[in-house]
């Protein structure tokens, strides 16, 4: 009797353990990769700013507040399709942007923020690709939050848009400063909301 | 007949030997044997299931380099190893060190094999326990 009662179980418990399994590797991306920078600063750099060679940056160029340090170049497919999303993003929220211009051509990414606008507070030009493979770059665009210490707090792998900035990148903006995040600009808001109906 | 044995032998391995030169110079046989090592060991994260030896992506091929580089100032193994999972975590190593997180990868395979162990076991310890407890019921 008991025998047959574990005989019943059995599949049944197994079944919902392979359900539990395959619920968490859905949710789980296998192409997104930890970041082996969490907790840990920026890598240090000697790089010039991408609209002037002769400035040179390092990581004591970097902002002190909290930042965006967003890995792109012109070569990248979805990084055009993130630059709007940024633009709107540095012009409605007060956190800095820093690109790190990625094994690209300088003028062919001078020639792409001309066009079609600059959402960086300041550009470096990782042109034989050192500091990527330093940050584990390993498919751009790639957005590191950095927090006032200068520490890797969170790294997003993939395009940012409206979705992404809202369900993970601001989450983590507001528990790493402690406090909610005010728009710059309200208007902006507003006619988005408008835009909504 | 053992002549000709040697000689296809010693053809053979002449040709392994060349593939490994196809792009980098090494000062020393023993550096080229170790960056061939490395890059068959070290997991492309662009393109996963690929070495950065098999994957034609950028990173690899990047990876490559570094890994060239290193070899050539002397770096051992173990260092070109640290170097690339302090940037990409423990996912480049194919070979993944035995830590708490990846004690389920090491292990799950060994729980699952004792698993079906103790239940085959016990399945024909039972079999062969019960034609005589039948038997002793029906008399």
């Amino acid at each position: 009797m008991n025998k047959k009662l574990v005989l019943a179980v059995a599949p049944i418990v197994t079944f919902i353990i392979l359900v539990i399994f395959f619920w968490f590797a859905l949710e789980k991306d296998p192409k997104k990769l930890n970041s082996n920078l969490i907790d840990k600063p920026v890598p240090d750099f000697k790089l010039s700013a991408l609209k002037n060679p002769e400035r040179v940056y390092t990581s004591e160029s970097l902002p002190n507040e909290l930042f965006l340090l967003n890995v792109w170049g012109t070569w990248c497919g979805p990084c055009h399709i993130e630059h709007p999303y940024l633009m709107k993003f540095s012009q409605q929220y007060p956190v800095p942007i820093v690109g790190v211009n990625y094994k690209d051509q300088t003028k062919d990414a001078l020639e792409f923020l001309e066009k079609k606008g600059n959402p960086y507070s300041m550009v470096i030009a990782d042109v034989d690709g050192q500091l990527g493979i330093d940050l584990g770059v390993y498919g751009a665009p790639e957005t590191f939050v950095v927090d006032s210490d200068g520490k890797v707090r969170f790294r997003y792998v993939g395009v940012i848009d409206d979705r992404v900035w809202n369900s993970k990148i601001l989450p983590v903006i507001e528990q790493v400063q402690g406090y909610p995040l005010e728009q710059v600009q309200k208007d902006a808001a507003e006619n988005d909301s408008e835009g909504m109906k | 007949m053992m002549k000709q044995l040697i000689a296809t032998i010693a053809l053979l391995m002449s040709l392994q030997a060349f593939a490994v030169i196809e792009t980098y110079e090494f000062k020393t046989e023993e550096q080229e044997q170790l960056y061939t090592d490395i890059i068959n060991e070290l997991r492309c994260p662009k393109c996963q299931n690929q070495t950065i030896a098999e994957s034609n992506a950028g990173l690899s091929e990047d990876l490559r380099y570094i890994v060239y580089q290193q070899v050539s100032n002397g770096s051992t193994k173990r260092e070109i190893l640290a170097y690339m999972q302090e940037r990409y975590g423990d996912f480049v190593l194919y070979d993944p060190p035995v830590k708490p997180s990846n004690y389920f990868l090491w292990f799950a395979p060994l729980a699952v094999f004792l698993v079906i162990l103790i239940a085959v076991l016990l399945k024909v310890g039972r079999r062969r326990i019960k034609p005589e407890q039948t038997g002793t019921e029906e008399e």
